[in-house]
């Protein structure tokens, strides 16, 4: 996966409650999930984010609730990846589950500034920031992560070990 | 190993586990909720399974907005009531001898010690208090969990938190959470297995036991754990026909870390918005002015944390203008509070007495703040907008400070009325 998009950045312990209220869980539409994203902590959000671009934050983001419309809100929103310094563990299972790409690297979540430009290759594992011109390796995926996310997330994967694929 | 390492080696067939390592575990029991069951439905469908992998081995809860709040979340409800009944779905749970998820299922002995379990809800990890190895998940873990039975874990590192001397008059496993959280951060236990133990914890009810592993979550953790013994077993004897398998770590065994925690100086606590890391004892919290309380939730919705409240409001108002909550967490406790005349005492006091729901905990129903207002809750998570407005305000505490409070029309606790 690569993908160029604008940042997004949000500090340490983003919740899910924060990602999506739980006001907006009677539904499990995507789009009207993605229309509620980020409303209680950035009100402009929803306004502002365009197909591609890219989130950024600090520390356990996604912590709190298990609610898989946090990543599907994200997704739907049009966000191409996530990068934090680390992910709270419901969270990264239900975003390698559904198919939003998420990387882990403290140097990028810090030195990464709001607005920037950005690229990410998942395949190369590298991050540039053409803003600032900052470069940022990460490792990637590895064990059932990386076998989730090279066979397309946890629904096909279940699939073919219930021969329906 | 520990008894986390055990518990999912014995699940994934193996003599043993290391921490870091990838296991497929055998599943005794997946739990989704009127949330996050309708996403799972969509993804079991998408997954091609056309059954459940055993009809005795999934619960399906209706908690979190019920009462049906409004035409959505019924049309929700129906939802996963319809693929209960299309599945054969043995424990399916939504008005009568219902209750909120984690408060019914041990209840009614469906989780013993030595069961693997997740949950599409991050609190989960309450069955810890068990001795089972139990972790929230997502709505698509939790399908695959329903059509194959079995799901994939890291094998967590493990903290020890280890609770010691005496504990001082009101203080209760809420407390004894919020300190920890307090300690190690929202983040400290991020990835890992929190086990509780020490003599605070061997002479704790299962009602306290069920608190504190409740919230292991908010630290973080995977799951948070309490080996079985006699107070466990005593519990759990007749509510199930399975046999439960008490487990407990190897003496010789290491931990990431070890958290000791004298409880002699422990005194009520109370976390400030809006994350349950800050904490401070019930005498540093100066005046705070509550619009609301909120007693309840999987958290503290026990019959003994009814019993807690009670003791603090028996003979005594709620204060002018506090709308003070009471939310039994299941039928069967609300009937026996009841029987004892424990919702005569809380109406008699000026309390509302609802059905069972997690309602307010999330702001979803029942109990909503408007901007500005605070509350004080017997709940578990006070993150900005939890109970409502994203200008609204949750302190946590127990359910004696949390009474107290009500009373008082500030944070206060029993000692102060």
């Amino acid at each position: 996966m690569k993908a160029t998009g604008t940042v997004h950045k949000y500090g340490d312990h983003v919740d899910t409650d924060a990602i999506i209220a739980a006001r907006y869980l009677t539904t499990t539409d995507p789009d009207e999930l993605a229309g509620h994203c980020m409303q209680d902590i950035d009100e402009g959000f929803v306004a502002r984010v365009k197909p591609g671009d890219i989130m950024v934050a600090g520390e356990n983001f996604g912590c709190g609730s298990s609610r898989e419309h946090a990543p599907i809100a994200i997704k739907a929103a049009g966000v191409s990846a996530v990068i934090a310094a680390n992910f709270a563990r419901i969270f990264y299972r239900n975003a390698l589950n559904i198919g939003l790409p998420i990387i882990e690297s403290a140097e990028a979540a810090a030195r990464i500034n709001a607005s920037d430009e950005v690229t990410v290759d998942t395949e190369a594992g590298i991050i540039v920031d053409h803003t600032t011109g900052e470069q940022f390796a990460f490792q990637p995926l590895t064990d059932v992560a990386a076998e989730l996310v090279a066979a397309g997330g946890l629904v096909p994967m279940v699939k073919e070990r219930l021969g329906k694929a | 190993m520990t008894i986390t390492e055990k518990l999912l080696a014995r699940a994934a067939g193996r003599d043993q586990v290391r921490p870091g390592e990838f296991v497929s575990c055998a599943l005794d029991l997946v739990l989704a909720n009127d949330v996050t069951a309708p996403i799972a439905i969509d993804e079991f469908r998408r997954m091609g399974a056309e059954s459940v992998f055993d009809t005795g081995k999934v619960a399906l809860v209706c908690d979190h907005g019920t009462p049906n709040m409004n035409i959505q979340a019924a049309t929700q409800t129906r939802k996963v009531r319809d693929f209960a009944r299309e599945m054969g779905v043995v424990h399916y749970f939504e008005a009568d001898d219902s209750g909120i998820e984690h408060i019914i299922l041990p209840d009614k002995g469906l989780v013993i010690p030595g069961d693997v379990v997740i949950g599409a809800d991050s609190h989960t990890c309450t069955y810890g208090a068990l001795g089972a190895f139990a972790t929230g998940v997502g709505s698509t873990d939790a399908a695959a969990g329903m059509a194959l039975g079995e799901c994939w874990f890291r094998v967590p590192e493990s903290i020890e938190v280890i609770y010691t001397g005496t504990l001082r008059p009101w203080v209760s496993g809420k407390d004894l959470i919020l300190r920890l959280i307090g300690e190690i951060g929202v983040a400290g236990a991020r990835y890992r297995a929190l086990e509780f133990k020490g003599p605070i914890i061997d002479n704790l009810p299962m009602a306290g036991r069920f608190t504190i592993c409740n919230m292991a979550i908010e630290a973080g953790a995977k799951n948070g754990i309490i080996a079985p013994d006699a107070t466990t077993l005593a519990w759990v004897a007749g509510r199930s026909d399975r046999e439960p398998v008490a487990l407990a770590s190897d003496p010789d065994v290491s931990y990431v870390q070890t958290v000791e925690i004298d409880c002699a100086d422990l005194e009520p606590q109370v976390a400030f918005p809006h994350l349950p890391e800050n904490t401070k004892g019930i005498s540093e919290v100066g005046e705070v002015a509550i619009d609301q309380a909120v007693i309840g939730a999987c958290t503290n919705g026990r019959l003994e944390d009814l019993r807690e409240a009670a003791k603090v409001l028996k003979g005594r108002h709620v204060a002018e203008g506090v709308r003070c909550i009471v939310i039994p967490g299941s039928h069967a406790i609300h009937l026996q509070a009841t029987r004892e005349g424990l919702v005569e005492l809380f109406l008699e006091a000026g309390c509302l007495v609802s059905t069972p729901t997690c309602g307010p905990c999330l702001g979803m129903h029942m109990g909503v703040l408007a901007e500005g207002e605070r509350a004080i809750a017997t709940t578990n998570r006070n993150f900005v907008g939890r109970m409502g407005h994203p200008g609204s305000e949750v302190y946590l505490a127990g359910p004696a400070v949390t009474a107290a409070s009500a009373v008082a029309g500030r944070i206060a606790g029993p000692d102060e009325l």
